[in-house]
Formats: C-alpha cells, structure tokens, sequence
C-alpha cells in the first residue's frame, strides 16, 4: 500500500500512509486510538475505499469494491467484534453465502465434511456441526479464521484478536499463527500488547494521527523505542508540573476493590478534597465502567466506598446523588442531557426535590437559580427557555456542570470532559475545572487525550484491561503513562 | 441556528416551547376549518344543539386521552386504557345492581379500579421492565377477560334519570336538564376541570416536570438520581385513573355495559393524542393539543352524517387526520 489517504467529512484520516507486507510475515500495526489504523486495514480490507494511493498485490494494482470482492483476491479481515450468527453452526457460518446445494436442498453433509476438514488442518477440536453461540469467545474467533482461511486467504488482518482471549486460548491462536506463517499467510496483527508483539512479530509499523511514523524489526527495537513512535506528537498544552493539592488535604472518597463485570477488577483509589484526580488508560480500559459502577449506574459486585470517612452504600445513581457526587458523561446527549428540554429544566434536574413545593414547582426560584450559573459559567445561551438541542457543545457542558453545581455535589466525575467541544471551548472547560478545585470540590477526570490528562490531574492513576496498573505524580511524561496503559496484570 | 423566534423576549420567563404553541395553534387552526366546513355545507350542522352534540361524544374519549396523553410524553403508551375502562365500568355495574353497593361508592370503586389497572402497568413497564406495548397489551386482554368474568357475562345498566337510587347521575356526568328548558352540558363542564388539572399537573408540579424527563431522555434523568422506576409508575396510574373517568362518563352517555367490549376505544384516545402533537418518542405533548384532536375527531363524527356520509366514514377521515398531522408536526421539527 503506497500513499494511501482518506477523508470522511470534515477529518482527514489517512494522509499519504504506506505499509507493505510479506508472505509469511507477520506484520505488528501499532498506534494510539484514532491513529487510523482501523481505516487503513478498512481499505485494504474493501470496506471503505481510498481517496488517493495504490494497493498493489502480487505485483498487480489492484481496486477493492467490497469486502466480498478482497476476499476473493484472498484477503480477509477478522474484526475485533466477532461477526458470527450465533443461532447457525460451525459449518454454516464458515460457508455462509457459499452453500453447497444437493438439488434445491442445502447439503448440511457436504459443508460439515468441509468444514472438518479445515479445522483439523489447523488442529482444532471444534464440531462443525455445534451451534457458534455455545462457543467460548476464543473458539469464536478461531472459526472466524477458519473462514478466512477457507477463502484461500493470503493476507489476513486481525484487529486486536487476543483483547476477549484467556492465556490459554492466546497460545493456542499463537499456534496457529505459526501455522498460517508457515503456508505462506501473511498477516497484519493490530494490538496494544507489547509483550505480544514481541512474541509473534516480524516487523512493527507505527502510526499516529493518520501518518506513517515508521517500521522496525521486532527482534531488533525496545519497547520504549515503540511508545516513542507512538506518542511522538507535539505538546500543545502545558502538562501540570506539579499538583495544586496539598498533601495533607482531607480524604473525601475512597474505593476499595470494586469489581464490576469484566471491566472493573479490584479497583481501590481515595480522592482528596480539591484534588484533580485524572484516569488515564486505552480505550477499553475499565475507566468508564469504574466511574459508572462508582456513582450506581451499573451493578458492582463488590467493593466498599467510603464517603468523608463514612461508609456508604451506592446501588443506583440515586445513592450517589444523594452522598455529594455528580457524574458528567462521556456521552452528553445520550446520558447527561434531555436535549428537548430547556436550559433551565436541565439545571435543576438532579434537584427538583429542592425546588418543588407540597404540590407545584418553585418556577421562580428554578428561573433564578438557572439564570445564576448561566452567569457564573458564562454559558452562552439567548435565555434559560432555550432547548439545549440548540447549544454549542461547550456550552451543553456548562448546562451540566450547573445541574451538578446546583445540586451541591461534592465529588464531580469528568468522563471525557472535552470530548466534541472545539479547541476555544476546551481551555475554557480547564479553566472551569481548575476553578471548580479551587473551590474544594474534588473531581476526577477521565481521558483518553493524554495531554488533556496531564495538563489537569494532581495525580494520574492509569488502568489496563480493568485493573490499576499504576499511579503517577503530577509531571510525569506521556511515555511513563502509556508503558503502564499497556502493563498487563 | 435557525432557533430567530425561538429566543425573543428573555423577560418574561416562562417555560414553555414556542414551537409547540405554533403547533398547537395550527392544530386548533384546523379544528375551527373543519367546523366552518361542516356549518356550510352540512345541514343544520350550525346550533347550539350540534354543538352539544360534538362534546358529548367528545366527554368519555376526552378523559381517555387525556390520561394517555401523560403516558405518551412519559415516552410510553397505554393499549390498555379502552377495555380497563369498560372494566371499571362493569365493576361498578356489578358492585351496584349485583351487590347492593350505594352508587356513589360504587363510582369510586370504578376510579379505584382503573388506578390498580394503571399502577399494574407502571409496576411492569418501570419494575420490571416490560416493553410498556407488551405489557399494556396484556393488560389490555387481562381486563377484557376480568369484565366478563365478574360480569359472568351479563350486561349492565346503569340508572336511567327516573330511577331513585343514583337518578342524578346523570345530571352530574352528563346534562342537567333546567326548568327554563336550557341544557347545561356538566359532562363536558367536568371534562373541562379535568383538563385544567391535568395542565396544571403537567406544567406547575414535579410530576408533569419529571414525565417530560423521562420522556425527552429516561437514562439522563436516571443518572440525575431521579427515581425514574417511581416516576415512570404515575402515568400509568394517571391513565388508569382517567380510563376509570372515562368508564364513568361512557355508562352515564351510554347506560348499558357490556361485558368484554372496549377494545379500540383506546386508539381514538391516543390517535388525539397525535394529532394534538405529541411525539411519538416522547417528550413532548399537551393536553390542550389532545383535547383539541379529541374534538376534531368528534365534529367529523357529528358532521359527516350531516352531509348524508355514514358515521363509519369518521374513522377513515380520523385516519387520514392522524398520519397528515404527523407528517407536518414532522416536517416542522426538520426546520429545527
């Protein structure tokens, strides 16, 4: 692939990349979220097509139409989420849409004899005729290759295979790697494990907003040299130097091994009051789904938190509301707002108990309330009667900074605080943040930018894979924090 | 933005959605067509007498609607409230003409049924969270089955004028005679208090703010720490609450129940819903805009026969209202 680039509207997502890969190599893909990875391997794998650049395969230049059309020149991509018809068998979901017809009949006989065939090549114990839902994950996935493979693929992409896999079920998807590269498949393995990497790779290529940063021997490099690639960019924003919180300021939360589902494994962490506690980590990490199991959004199944000292029960976000925490979504429409309703309905939505009589709603006072924080956050809007559906993002945030501030919260809980807010509108949401903490509320913010979480937090605690892999003081490096964001436990 | 007459004036606070008003006056804009046409071209369709006609038919569809109408901006809807009405009715019947109970009680009984049918709702849909059309589906059928069972599916009459015990019944639910001859419609007077207290609920009290929550977004109220299994409750009690109004107001019009009917009524009710301008996805709504569609149904009820059409051709106009309705209040939310 040589000077591939992709726009979608208003992006640039691709600019000029180039990759190549050998038969029977395996080609690491590395780079931080919305590098452009997944577009690039959506390229070459038919889904999306290219702006500008060529493919050239076997020697040939070739024009991918549709997925179906790169599987027939042999190249097929496995997605991170599975694509399989759990209620159909084995054998049916590896020859979907090539069924083998006995007369008008289907010969379930035939594809089963097929598709036994092909899993004992690779030396799976899988029964072609059970149903794909009674699988484990890592046997799911390992019918998804089997279908690649079935297609006489030649290249094969993979994108994060081993994120849902158990060791056991990774050393087996290792094994048939070999395998493959031993047939002469070349692969391009998309992964944010270093150690994995490591073990299966030839060659690793990095990339970052878009652009081709470069490719090393994996024999031949260190992991630093890799995150090094990955991180490179520059550095907008100031990160904090030191933290503005002092050591000896009161501990007003505390969470002690929380566990919620998969994605929450034995969190413990305190906040202090006035303290910018940031949560940094990849995509997937278990940060979101620690902060919703936190304020009572989903369901812990254990873990003990401890409000001022005082142990407190929080099953639902009723409970946290009540203790003093406001939770600020990563996504604003779906969760924080009721974009149909005004500025000042969505003000006092957390606190209408405050602000209702015996039998009617304090309208005045909501009115001036609303109209105070609208002040004090400098919230641009024509007047409290507008909808939110028609403000700025920036400014959709502010209004449920005000719901959180009018309801009196003491812990506020940032998800992606700036997440579809313009550059202007970001500073001012720091700057907000930095006063909210000046003025002793304790907040914690979740990241997925790095310079955002270093420009705000006191203390930075990185998880992995929904553990805690580390905590970091206030003027650590980008590098420091993307090692432990890899660190698996 | 295209949001220009949306701000105007920020002194006078008031929250209220300009468009909706808009959209509620247009409504209001094509009831007043629809009477102005039928007084040309119907006969006799002019008077005071029609007039009376157009809300008495209006009277037990109007109670319906407007208690669905909480649960259609709660984001819901209610199946059910047709035959729970006529359930509650055969209730009272029973509890009256079988039992013996003094007919003032017995009324109660049918507001107090109607209520358990909406607070069973409410309990599937925000408990255990029941796609509120299965669950209002069941309870639909459930009270279809219950009315012929207690009824052991024998008609009910309620008490004509003449008759001593409850001989005012109708004078109260329905028309009140006077001496000079004149007829006070107290059905409709009723209705009329019911609407003011339901616009005060939806607008002045934490439940109609909450119901709009709800309704605009369940999960961002919910993760505001509303109760939203709580809140989710009352407009189906509500609705149950008004279908048991609306059982009262139908045997008082009507007289005789019988025993397994109303299936359909409750789709003439949420029809005027949408008509008045109630979003289907919830969140917006009135009940001013209900009863205003309410009564557009009823004047091409009394003014079709009046150009010699058969009544059934109301349903086909109804139809035909519903979906044009629909598609300008959508085409309006597009400019937006």
């Amino acid at each position: 692939m040589t000077g591939i680039s992709k726009s979608f509207p208003g992006v640039k997502a691709l600019k000029k990349v180039s990759f190549d890969l050998n038969e029977g190599e395996v080609h690491a893909l590395m780079g931080e979220n919305g590098a452009g990875k997944s577009t690039l391997m959506k390229i070459l794998s038919g889904i999306y097509t290219r702006d500008e650049g060529d493919i050239i395969y076997n020697g040939e230049s070739i024009h991918l139409k549709s997925t179906r059309d790169a599987q027939g020149k042999g190249i097929c991509m496995i997605h991170q989420e599975l694509q399989m018809m759990t209620h159909l068998t084995v054998a049916e979901n590896i020859f979907i849409g090539r069924e083998k017809m006995h007369g008008i009949f289907l010969d379930e006989k035939a594809i089963n004899t097929m598709a036994k065939n092909l899993l004992y090549k690779l030396g799976l114990d899988i029964d072609p005729t059970e149903l794909v839902g009674n699988l484990t994950v890592g046997k799911q996935q390992m019918v998804e290759i089997v279908k690649a493979i079935s297609f006489e693929s030649k290249v094969l992409i993979l994108d994060e295979p081993t994120a849902a896999l158990s060791d056991a079920e990774i050393a087996a998807l290792f094994r048939v790697m070999h395998d493959l590269k031993a047939q002469g498949v070349g692969m391009i393995y998309i992964s944010h494990r270093l150690d994995e990497i490591k073990q299966i790779t030839d060659r690793v290529s990095v990339m970052r907003d878009g652009e081709y940063v470069g490719t090393l021997i994996t024999e031949e490099c260190t992991d630093d040299q890799i995150v090094n690639m990955m991180v490179g960019r520059t550095i907008f924003e100031e990160p904090k130097a030191v933290s503005n919180c002092p050591p000896g300021a009161p501990v007003v939360l505390e969470v002690e091994g929380m566990n919620a589902g998969k994605m929450v494994r034995d969190v413990s962490f305190n906040l202090r009051k006035g303290e910018i506690l940031g949560f940094a980590g990849l995509m997937g990490a278990g940060r979101t789904e620690t902060a919703r199991a936190l304020f009572g959004a989903d369901i812990k199944t254990s873990g003990k938190i401890k409000v001022n000292g005082k142990p407190v029960i929080i099953n639902k976000p009723q409970d946290a509301v009540n203790v003093g925490i406001g939770y600020l979504s990563e996504d604003r429409k779906r969760y924080g707002l009721a974009l149909g309703l005004s500025v000042s309905e969505n003000s006092v939505m957390a606190n209408y108990n405050a602000f209702s009589g015996v039998l009617f709603v304090k309208q005045g006072q909501i009115n001036k309330i609303s109209e105070k924080y609208v002040d004090k956050l400098e919230t641009k809007t024509p007047s409290i009667r507008q909808l939110v559906r028609n403000l700025s993002g920036g400014n959709q945030q502010k209004v449920v900074i005000a719901k959180w501030l009018i309801r009196d919260s003491q812990i506020l809980i940032f998800d992606e605080p700036t997440r579809g807010i313009d550059v202007g509108a970001k500073s001012e949401i720091y700057k907000l943040i930095y006063e909210l903490a000046d003025e002793g509320k304790s907040i914690i913010v979740i990241s997925s930018e790095l310079p955002e979480v270093l420009r705000l937090a006191d203390r930075i605690i990185v998880m992995c894979e929904g553990h805690i892999t580390g905590e970091l003081p206030a003027g650590s490096t980008q590098e420091e924090v993307m090692i432990l964001a890899h660190k698996r436990i | 933005m295209s949001v220009g007459n949306n701000v105007g004036s920020g002194a006078a606070v008031k929250i209220k959605s300009p468009k909706k008003v808009s959209q509620r006056l247009l409504t209001f804009a094509a009831l007043l067509v629809i009477y102005i046409f039928f007084c040309f071209f119907g006969r006799n369709f002019f008077g005071y007498e029609t007039a009376l006609n157009i809300l008495d038919a209006s009277v037990y569809i109007g109670f319906a609607a407007i208690g669905v109408t909480f649960v259609i901006i709660s984001g819901g809807i209610d199946l059910s409230l047709g035959t729970v009405q006529m359930c509650s009715a055969m209730v009272g019947g029973v509890l009256f003409r079988k039992l013996g109970m003094p007919f003032g009680l017995a009324l109660v009984f049918i507001l107090i049924t109607g209520t358990m049918f909406g607070l069973f709702n409410g309990f599937l849909i925000a408990k255990l969270k029941l796609p509120a059309f299965i669950a209002t589906l069941g309870t639909m059928m459930i009270a279809i089955g219950l009315s012929s069972v207690i009824s052991n599916v024998q008609t009910y009459n309620f008490p004509a004028r003449t008759e001593v015990a409850g001989g005012w019944f109708k004078d109260v639910f329905s028309k009140l005679q006077l001496d000079n001859g004149w007829t006070i419609p107290t059905g409709a007077i009723l209705l009329l208090v019911v609407l003011l207290l339901a616009n005060v609920v939806l607008t002045k009290t934490k439940i109609g703010r909450y119901t709009y929550a709800i309704g605009s977004n369940e999960e961002a109220a919910r993760l505001s720490g509303v109760n939203t299994v709580l809140w989710k409750t009352v407009p189906y009690a509500i609705s149950g609450f008004c279908a048991g109004l609306a059982g009262i107001s139908y045997a008082c019009t009507y007289t005789t129940v019988l025993p397994g009917s109303g299936s359909g009524m409750e789709l003439d009710a949420i029809a005027a819903t949408y008509i008045g301008g109630a979003s289907t996805t919830g969140g917006s709504g009135s009940v001013f805009g209900t009863i205003i569609g309410v009564f557009i149904m009823s004047c091409l009820r009394v003014g079709l026969p009046s150009m010699d059409l058969q009544p059934h051709y109301q349903k086909l106009m109804t139809g035909i209202v519903v979906i044009v309705a629909v598609l300008i209040d959508m085409s309006q939310q597009k400019k937006h």
